[in-house]
């Protein structure tokens, strides 16, 4: 047989093995799709399931709840509740939703623009500073101050009872800055040279050539921290003796955790006001991140790539 | 002009190339050229000063008095009676194991779990129902620990759906919440269940990285779909694996997730499982107000997770190529 043909050969064999016809053929890979499939249905149907109870119980009627209802359709279907936090004052659900609002997005606008004008210097091998800069910000990953240090600290700044106790101590992610900086690593050098040859300087091609090249990015961060910002209980806790200023989560926080004496409002209640709290917090998440799940998941991506 | 005497102009202007430079003058041009960049970063590096590494110092309370209102570095001699305080203290030693059993029992959980649903993931061909399932199980990492302990507290309460079936089969009705014995169970079953979709991602991407080719090859050689697996697709991540299992392991003992959890989830009637070192500093040193106590104790905490950290990435190193830093 002489080389040619036997490459021919090879081929055809390539072909007839490609793996999606293979898989086709083999009746142990069927057994196994099927087997997946249950499990991959298994998975959701398990997280999803505690959202979905919550929502029922949320519209199920305070005489079914006393009497034990745990359906997931929900039972002599109550919206009173949701009316009660939307509309009565005294409850102050709204108080504490519209802080959480406003310290989500102060929060997020200003640590998207600190991490990028972090993240963006960062990302450039050639800078000197970079030699000191890089192990100075990562240390902080895996070392750092501790719950006391850092509430003394605090103290001593007088950031006590403001919106900045709650917004500092969070300000700028190590871990975000990484993620940014490695996406800022795969903007093409060519582009950004272009710039500079058309006459930007540093801050121009940073801010007319990489930015608009970095909306996944910038997608990703504005998600991770708006998150963070949102679901945030623990600054409020710590720093934050006014309610009046209290975000929403550390206002579900006591009354779930049952701190419900100081709460008269919330036990003399329907029973199911927890739920309602519980469903509008966490809506505005649901809504927003399977829109820009395209964008995290390459930003992860990016970040896990090793240099 | 000889070739010669141009070779030696070439070599004299070489020397004037910026590998020559000293390094205060090498500095210098860098700042000319690129001082835009450097005054991006002053304002971040502040931040990181005043509010990470100030905090990093002011870990010398563990050594030092603080009174209420003075230096955040203490006043007076340095002391180790703080260590000696809790390192004889029987709460500290309950809170130390609590918090390996918990981290650990986690990541032997999580961590082969969130493997095989990576694996199981990447072998759906049907992309929308891939995508799908992806969008469900991320969707857990999103939720306020807040929201998701919560959850757990309907679920688990004595009027909640589980008790309902126990009840349904005869069973008599468990406080969970209440109950010591079922603490760690609690912990490890929600923490499964909010971080393995998120968990998948990288090890998603680096499925995806791999070249097709290898599994031409493969089946050219005759391997099954579940050989393939272990002979192609198990290998190529092994960085990832690798990485990821360096900074689990560097976490045994530090708080990370665990405190948010374990604060949401406890009471006094489960600290004997569910204390962590984490929520007993934060007993001491904010409810209880004693600063200095509560600092020795974080820091001990701090200091052993990061030469955990260091070992385990060490180890890495040398067996898998695999390293943080």
């Amino acid at each position: 047989m002489s080389d040619i043909e036997k490459t021919e050969l090879n081929l055809k064999d390539i072909k007839a093995h490609n793996p999606k016809n293979k898989i086709k053929e083999s009746a142990g890979y069927k057994i196994f799709t099927v087997f997946n499939t249950i499990i991959m249905i298994l998975v959701s149907v398990a997280t999803l399931y505690p959202f979905l109870y919550l929502i029922s119980q949320s519209f199920t009627s305070t005489q079914a709840i006393i009497e034990g209802y745990t359906g997931l359709v929900p039972k002599g279907f109550n919206i009173e509740t949701y009316r009660y936090i939307l509309t009565r004052n005294d409850f102050e659900f709204l108080r504490y939703y519209l802080n959480t609002i406003i310290y989500t997005f102060i929060g997020t606008v200003l640590s998207l623009f600190f991490s990028s004008i972090l993240a963006y210097p960062l990302s450039k091998p050639k800078l000197r500073i970079n030699k000191f800069l890089s192990p100075f910000i990562i240390f902080t990953m895996y070392f750092g101050g501790g719950l006391m240090a850092n509430y003394v600290l605090m103290l001593k700044l007088g950031l006590k009872n403001s919106m900045w106790g709650f917004i500092l101590p969070m300000l700028i992610s190590t871990y975000y800055v990484i993620l940014m900086r490695s996406f800022f690593m795969s903007i093409p050098k060519d582009l950004e040279e272009a710039g500079e040859i058309d006459g930007l300087n540093k801050w121009g091609v940073f801010w007319h050539i990489a930015r608009p090249l970095s909306t996944p990015i910038i997608a990703t961060m504005t998600l991770f921290y708006a998150v963070m910002y949102w679901n945030n209980w623990f600054n409020a806790k710590l720093y934050l003796q006014d309610k009046a200023k209290w975000p929403v989560a550390y206002f579900l926080q006591t009354i779930i955790r049952g701190a419900g004496a100081n709460e008269p409002d919330a036990q003399n209640m329907t029973a199911n006001i927890k739920s309602c709290a519980m469903v509008l917090t966490v809506l505005p998440i649901i809504c927003v991140y399977p829109a820009i799940q395209k964008y995290y998941v390459q930003g992860m991506m990016l970040g896990g790539v090793k240099e | 002009m000889s070739v010669k005497e141009e070779n030696i102009r070439l070599k004299q202007s070489e020397e004037w190339s910026p590998r020559k430079l000293t390094l205060g003058q090498r500095f210098n041009k860098d700042l000319h050229v690129n001082w835009q960049l450097y005054v991006m970063v002053i304002i971040p590096v502040i931040y990181y000063l005043v509010f990470r590494y100030v905090p990093m110092f002011g870990n010398i309370l563990a050594f030092r008095k603080y009174t209420s209102g003075g230096s955040i570095f203490g006043e007076g001699p340095l002391t180790l009676k703080y260590f000696r305080q809790f390192i004889t203290g029987k709460p500290f030693w309950q809170a130390f194991s609590n918090t390996l059993i918990l981290n650990g029992l986690y990541l032997l959980f999580r961590f082969p779990l969130t493997l095989i649903f990576a694996l199981l993931l990447n072998e759906i061909r049907n992309l929308h129902w891939k995508k799908f399932v992806q969008t469900v199980s991320y969707l857990p990492h999103f939720i306020s620990m807040v929201i998701v302990c919560g959850m757990i507290k309907e679920l688990l309460s004595t009027s909640g759906p589980i008790n309902e079936v126990i009840a349904k089969l005869g069973g008599e009705k468990i406080s969970f919440i209440a109950m010591a014995e079922w603490f760690r169970t609690i912990f490890v079953a929600s923490g499964v269940w909010q971080s393995l979709g998120w968990g998948t991602i990288l090890y998603l991407a680096a499925m995806s990285g791999i070249n097709p080719s290898l599994y031409e090859a493969a089946t050219v050689d005759g391997a099954s779909h579940f050989q393939q697996v272990i002979h192609v697709t198990i290998p190529c991540i092994l960085p990832t694996i690798a990485t990821l299992l360096i900074l689990d392991i560097g976490g045994l003992v530090g708080s990370g997730g665990a405190f948010e959890k374990v604060y949401l989830l406890y009471s006094p009637l489960t600290y004997e499982t569910s204390d962590i070192v984490s929520t007993y500093v934060f007993r001491m040193g904010i409810e209880s107000g004693s600063i200095n106590f509560a600092t020795a104790v974080g820091m001990f905490e701090g200091v052993i997770n990061l030469v955990l950290l260091t070992i385990a990435n060490f180890v890495s190193r040398k067996v898998a190529d695999t390293s943080l830093w």
